[in-house]
């Protein structure tokens, strides 16, 4: 797999029951069902996560690293993504976590929440001095804009080129707190799967500064154990501003323009971009847009509940806005937030690449889908009939794999049974 | 090849189903993105004023490598004033819609901003039959 078609959600074959629950749920109808076992196109594959949510035997998960994954690095340091407060009861304060994540044996910890407020100031500064029109768009969550990449190519443009928190944070780490040195690895504590996939194949950048990410969920039972004997030290530099990243509207407030649109979990994502590519969204500057559900609190690798994660944060803001901020732990003084490249569209739809025969395939999905029942019943193995009659037209399936048309065959093969049966060998054929 | 669609005058929630299932075709086509982007602007516009003005109607879209060509036609009451219509701000959309963000005046303006062709065939009582061609490079 390349930067094209690599995703971090794979399926776990021995788990998969075959119980086609998961192929509704893709955004991009990735899944399918062929023998009994899913299995994901890796080109329209997002990362988006839904499939781990909804899975109900556990069979699908994401490639993220495991907490030995340490062990590759003399030196580690831990970036762990804001969301990562909200797991835990605010008796536990962020100190203490990071704290927490030190007695895991992280070396240093630096809050992706501070860097968050640095990429929110170039985020700001980006759009004052843009041309063109916008809405633009945030590329923070890496599962969005591959949505974009799959499914609204037209609005690719729109996107705001300045990296993610996750990635400032890692740049910060090794341009400046251990330039030079290649002893050092940083890990994300990740909320989500697309963060795996950009670690490897990053948005924007050549090479991402990351060397590996773990998920929330992999380091939650270690971490919750170890707080309460964490001795508190002052850790922490992220304001209410930055930690607010973790949820929903957070990235907006801090970026601070009042002609904004927040939007989380992909269905609704993907209703905005609707609406913005039909040109119904005037007078609105920026597009905050967020895969999971409430924000990076709903992502796929996280434990708490998102509304439960999301109020805690928030309990958090309310709590850090009264104290003054520390000073930052190393000065990002002129650190490159603006994105190397940019990010292109990636044709996985698209029945063919020469457009004559796209449309013959087109004309033939067309004539399968209005002769198949309607029900999207997903005995085929497809998330719904057209998905299905697409198959067909690709020659991915065949149309007896429909229970419905294999019925009709055997129906008129039996019929043509019956007809034979009545007739005679004609020597046997008497009056 | 064709594609052919009915527009529901009942219900604002359904409007623009169409316009996304062509834009969704012209995506399976390989068509330029700002080609399809210009058609969904200017068949949304046309759908939503056949919702909003016209109580329905059906959408037709025929697509060969060279143009897209959507036909909307509705057996509405007609625009008495093309030319007023067509102009920026002018509207009849009643105070029900304005709230939902339409009624600006800007749609028919829109659809001519993104069509290489518009036209519209209009009589009162009768009803309205709106033709939007977008040339395609790609073909
Ligand atoms: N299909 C139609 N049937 C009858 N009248 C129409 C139709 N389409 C447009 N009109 C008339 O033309 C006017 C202008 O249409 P236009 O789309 O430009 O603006 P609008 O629909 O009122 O507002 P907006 O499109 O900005 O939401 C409408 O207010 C309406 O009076
Ligand atoms: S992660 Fe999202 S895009 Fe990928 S297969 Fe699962 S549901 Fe589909
Ligand atoms: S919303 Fe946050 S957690 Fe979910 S995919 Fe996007 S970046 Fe990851
Ligand atoms: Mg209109």
């Amino acid at each position: 797999m390349d930067g094209a078609t690599f995703h971090s959600v794979t399926l776990d074959p021995a788990k998969c029951t075959g119980c086609t629950t998961c192929i509704r749920y893709c955004p991009t109808e990735a899944i399918r069902v062929r023998k009994g076992r899913a299995s994901i196109m890796d080109d329209r594959c997002i990362d988006c996560g839904e499939c781990i949510r909804v899975c109900p035997h556990s069979a699908k998960k994401a490639l993220s690293d495991p907490l030995a994954a340490l062990e590759r690095f003399p030196l580690r340091v831990a970036i762990p993504a804001p969301t990562l407060y909200g797991q835990f009861d605010e008796k536990f304060t962020v100190d203490r976590i990071l704290g927490g994540l030190l007695a895991l044996g992280f070396s240093d910890v630096v809050e992706v929440a501070w860097a968050a407020e640095l990429v929110a100031q170039a985020t700001a500064d980006w759009m004052a001095a843009a041309e063109g029109e916008g809405p633009w768009i945030s590329s923070a969550c890496p599962a969005v804009v591959k949505l974009l990449q799959v499914r609204f190519p037209s609005l690719l443009d729109k996107l705001v080129p300045v990296l993610s928190p996750m990635e400032a944070a890692a740049r910060i780490v090794k341009e400046r707190l251990y330039p030079g040195r290649s002893d050092v690895g940083v890990f994300f504590i990740s909320p989500c799967a697309a963060k795996v996939t950009v670690s490897r194949y990053p948005q924007g950048a050549r090479v991402s500064a990351v060397d590996g990410v773990i998920g929330i969920k992999d380091v939650y039972l270690a971490l919750r154990n170890v707080l309460p004997s964490v001795e508190e030290k002052p850790l922490g530099h992220a304001g209410a501003r930055g930690i607010a990243w973790a949820h929903i509207d957070g990235e907006s407030d801090a970026v601070g323009d009042p002609r904004g649109i927040s939007v989380s979990g992909i269905a609704d994502v993907i209703g905005v971009f609707e609406a913005l590519e039909n040109g119904k969204l005037r007078n609105v500057a920026f597009i905050e847009a967020l895969a999971c559900p409430a924000g990076c609190v709903g992502g796929p690798l996280t434990v708490e509940n998102p509304y439960i994660a999301r109020a805690r944060i928030r309990a958090r803001e309310r709590r850090i806005a009264l104290l003054e901020q520390r000073p930052s732990p190393v000065s990002a003084e002129g650190l490159e937030l603006l994105w190397e490249e940019g990010v292109s569209a990636r044709p996985a739809l698209r029945l063919d690449p020469d457009m004559l025969k796209a449309m013959i395939m087109m004309e033939e999905m067309e004539q399968v889908l209005s002769s198949l029942p309607g029900l999207d019943c997903g005995s085929c193995g497809a998330p719904s009939c057209r998905a299905f009659a697409e198959d067909v037209a690709r020659g991915q399936a065949l149309i007896t794999d429909c229970i419905f048309k294999l019925r009709e065959n055997v129906r008129k093969l039996a019929e043509q049974l019956i007809d034979m049966e009545r007739m005679q060998p004609p020597g046997l054929d008497r009056e | 090849m064709k594609l052919h669609y009915e527009v529901p005058g009942d219900d604002l929630s359904l409007a623009g189903r169409a316009s996304t299932e062509v834009k969704r075709a012209l995506g399976r086509l390989g068509i330029d993105p700002v080609e399809i982007k210009r058609v969904a602007v200017a068949m949304y516009e046309a759908e939503i004023n056949m919702v909003i003005h016209a109580g329905g109607g059906t959408a037709e879209a025929d697509i060969s490598p060279e143009r897209v060509t959507v036909v909307l036609a509705d057996h509405g009451p007609g625009i008495a004033d093309l030319d007023l219509a067509m102009q920026e701000g002018y509207s009849t959309a009643p105070e029900s819609v304005r709230e939902m963000g339409f009624g600006a005046g800007m749609g028919l303006p829109n659809i001519k901003r993104n069509a290489d062709d518009l036209h519209i065939d209009t009589a009162l009582g009768l009803g309205t039959t709106v033709t939007i061609v977008i040339k395609l490079k790609t073909g």
